[in-house]
Order: C-alpha cells, then structure tokens, then sequence
C-alpha cells in the first residue's frame, strides 16, 4: 500500500513539473487539496469582504460618473468571489461551509480590507493600490498548477485592469485639482502605502509554507519578491501623480536595479490578522448582517422553484 | 442557518453566434430560469455571450481520469487515421 501512495505522489510531482493543469477528479495528495481549498477560499473571503470598503462610498461618489463605475467595480468583486468559490467547490469544499468558516471568524481574508475608508481619495487608493497589488499577485496565479484557479484567475484578471485604472484616475483627477484636493490625495496615499506592502503576505523567511507552494507551483513568485516588484512599478507612479510615498528609506538602488525600501511594520500586520485591526469587528458585523438578512431571500427562491416545477408537472400530467 | 444549499449548475457560452458553447464555470441557483439569469449578471458583464445554456452539475457524467491511459490508448496507435501519415509525391499538387 506504501508504495502505491508514494507512486502517485512522485507521479503528481512529476505532472507539476511538466506544468501540465491538474483537474478536479485527478489524484493529488491531501495536503495539496487542503492548500488551494485554504488559499482559494481565502481569496474569495477576500473578494467579497473587499466590497464593503468599497460600498462605504457609493451613495456619496462625487459624480453619477464616478458611481456608475464605482457600482460596476463593486460588482466585478461579487463575481470573482463567486469565480473563486465555484474554484475552491471543485476540490470538494461546500459554499455553506466556507462562508460559515468566514463568518466565524476560523478563516481569514486579506487584511488590507479591515482598515477604514475615509475620504473620496480613499477610493483612489483602494484602486491603484490595492487593486495594483492584488493584481501582481493575481498574474501569475493565472498560471498555477490547478487548473479550475487557473481558469478563474484569467478572468478575474481580465477584470481587474479596469480597477486599477479608474483608482489611479481618480487619485490623478486630485492631484491636478485644488491644493486641498491634492492634500487629500497624498493623506490617503500616507494612509494606504504600508498597508498593502503588508496585502503581499510576512518576510519570505517567517513563511514557511512559501516553499511547498511553489513547488506544487501554487504560487509562483515569493512574497518578498511580489512585494519588490510592487514598489519598483509604483514608486514612479506616485512621483508622476507629484506625491511622496511614506517611507524615507526609498531609495534607487542600481546594483539591484529595484528600490531599498523600509522595514513593513510586522507587529501591525500580525494584530490586524488577529482581528484586532481597525475595522475587523465592522466588516464581520456586515458581513454576517447581509447574509442573515438575505436569508429568506434563498429560502424564498427555493421555495419558488419547488412551486414552480410542480405546477409545471402537474400542467404535464392533465395535457397528458 | 442550516437549509438547503441551491444546486449547483455548470455555465456554458457562446460567445459570438457560429461558435459553440464553452464551459465558463458554476454558480448556485434555485431553479434554471434563476441559473441562466445568475450567468448573464456574472459570465456576460463584457459582452462575452449571446448564448447560455446551464446544466444542473449532477446531470453531468464524466470520465474517469484514473482510467484514461486505457480509455484513450486505443486512439494513440492509429496513426493512419491522419493525413500526415501518407506520403504525397512532391509533383502531385492541391491534395
Ligand atoms: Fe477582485
Ligand atoms: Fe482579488
Ligand atoms: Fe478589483
């Protein structure tokens, strides 16, 4: 029997290494299951507690032009939490399961979505940012070993170029405005630059689970590596919007051809994980409040649909 | 808390009229009318269809990958069913 499972594995390993996908009914070794279904859903926690920052300022967007496509984002991050849960389905999890777990508090989403959005430039930087991360992060996963994820990050992908570009559209609309409107540009960018240095995850050296991962190639670049690119691609971007990233210790650096930039706050980063951040109560709170109040919506449904097929059966059965 | 998950129903589009229906992905739904309407909102924000079929995901019988090297092997030594396999004289044209 040993020998057996070592083959499978060692055939497994063998399939990855050729970069061939592998499928929902393939044989694959439990802990990898274990890691997408971990990973994925936490991505899709991500998604879906990502629209509640966002939502904050619909009904406030400063335009009708700015609220169609505020809406229009909010959507987009419905659908790719959906994309990612029907993914992380395919390996066996239940939706009912995954949102208990969120709901419980027992799994995690992306941090950078318990801190509290304040002012219209927020939405910029929600955009640019973290979306601009989320999407460094999100390219190569388009490449990841299983392939229902794989499929699902293309599309997600395809959706989130637009994200980034109205955020940095907004922050670019500021920075060419009223010198109060340029100062609100640089506070949020004060506000949002640490953490989502932090959205790429702790020090390559406190995440041990990093080298499994890519050797399953689940992931396909480091934390730390993901995190230097982020600020090679938007340390000019923010010099070209005219503001100043808060960190006086970026610094061009030739003989690496990137930036040195400063120490994350990693005490931080481990209390907001612990749920002690600014907004974690909040985003839980609404979070179980829509699902609570939506349930008599799905009851309903069902309840519709049952009605619905038997009066049609029963349409059948006097025609017949 | 602890009612009936929605089925589970599998999306396919056709993304311009004389292509075929791809598999896109799943979602829940109460019924097929709910299914079909679920896909429009999130397979076809971009004008990615002007078709959907959905299929409830139990409906759908699929191979086993464990048997594939058998199940597909008979098609493997046939390789006179490929036009490559004949040798066409360099002076015969248009075949
Ligand atoms: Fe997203
Ligand atoms: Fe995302
Ligand atoms: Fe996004």
């Amino acid at each position: 029997m040993e020998t057996v499972e070592i083959n499978l594995e060692e055939q497994f390993q063998a399939r990855i290494d050729a970069d061939v996908r592998i499928e929902p009914k393939d044989w694959m070794p439990d802990a990898y299951r274990k890691t997408l279904i971990r990973q994925i859903s936490q991505h899709a926690h991500s998604e879906l507690v990502g629209m509640l920052p966002e939502g904050n300022w619909i009904t406030r967007a400063p335009s009708l032009k700015r609220k169609s496509i505020l809406l229009a984002k909010v959507q987009d991050e419905a659908g790719h939490g959906l994309y990612l849960y029907s993914a992380a389905e395919t390996l066996g999890a239940s939706r009912d399961q995954m949102l208990a777990d969120l709901h419980s508090g027992k799994a995690k989403y992306s941090s950078i979505f318990n801190y509290p959005t304040l002012s219209w430039a927020d939405m910029g930087c929600v955009g640019w940012l973290v979306d601009g991360a989320a999407i460094l992060n999100q390219v190569p996963l388009c490449r990841t070993s299983y392939g229902p994820y794989a499929r699902a990050m293309v599309r997600v992908c395809k959706e989130e170029s637009f994200h980034q570009r109205q955020g940095f559209e907004i922050m670019q609309t500021l920075c060419e405005g009223t010198p109060v409107q340029k100062e609100m540009a640089q506070e949020a960018l004060n506000r949002w630059w640490w953490p989502t240095l932090m959205m790429f995850g702790p020090k390559d050296a406190d995440s041990p689970n990093t080298a499994q991962s890519m050797n399953w190639r689940i992931k396909r670049f480091t934390n730390d590596e993901l995190r230097q690119k982020f600020v090679d691609m938007m340390v000019p971007q923010a010099e070209f919007l005219g503001l100043t990233v808060p960190d006086p210790n970026v610094k061009w650096n030739q003989t690496k051809n990137g930036y040195d930039f400063g120490e994350v706050d990693w005490e931080e980063f481990w209390n907001v994980v612990k749920g002690n951040g600014m907004c974690n109560k909040d985003r839980l709170g609404a979070r179980i409040k829509a699902h609570e109040e939506g349930a008599w919506v799905r009851e309903a449904a069902l309840a519709h649909a049952a009605k619905r097929k038997q009066r049609e059966q029963q349409e059948k059965s006097a025609a017949a | 808390m602890n009612q009936a998950e929605w089925p589970l129903w599998e999306v396919f589009i056709r993304s311009k009229q004389g292509l075929d229906h791809k598999h896109v992905g799943s979602l829940h739904a109460a019924d097929a009318t709910m299914a079909i309407q679920n896909a429009r909102d999130v397979y076809t924000r971009r004008m990615e269809g002007v078709s959907i079929w959905v299929v409830e995901s139990v409906h759908v019988h699929a191979s086993n990958p464990d048997d594939s090297a058998a199940f597909f092997d008979p098609a493997n030594d046939k390789v006179y069913r490929h036009p490559t396999f004949y040798e066409v004289p360099d002076s015969i044209k248009h075949m």
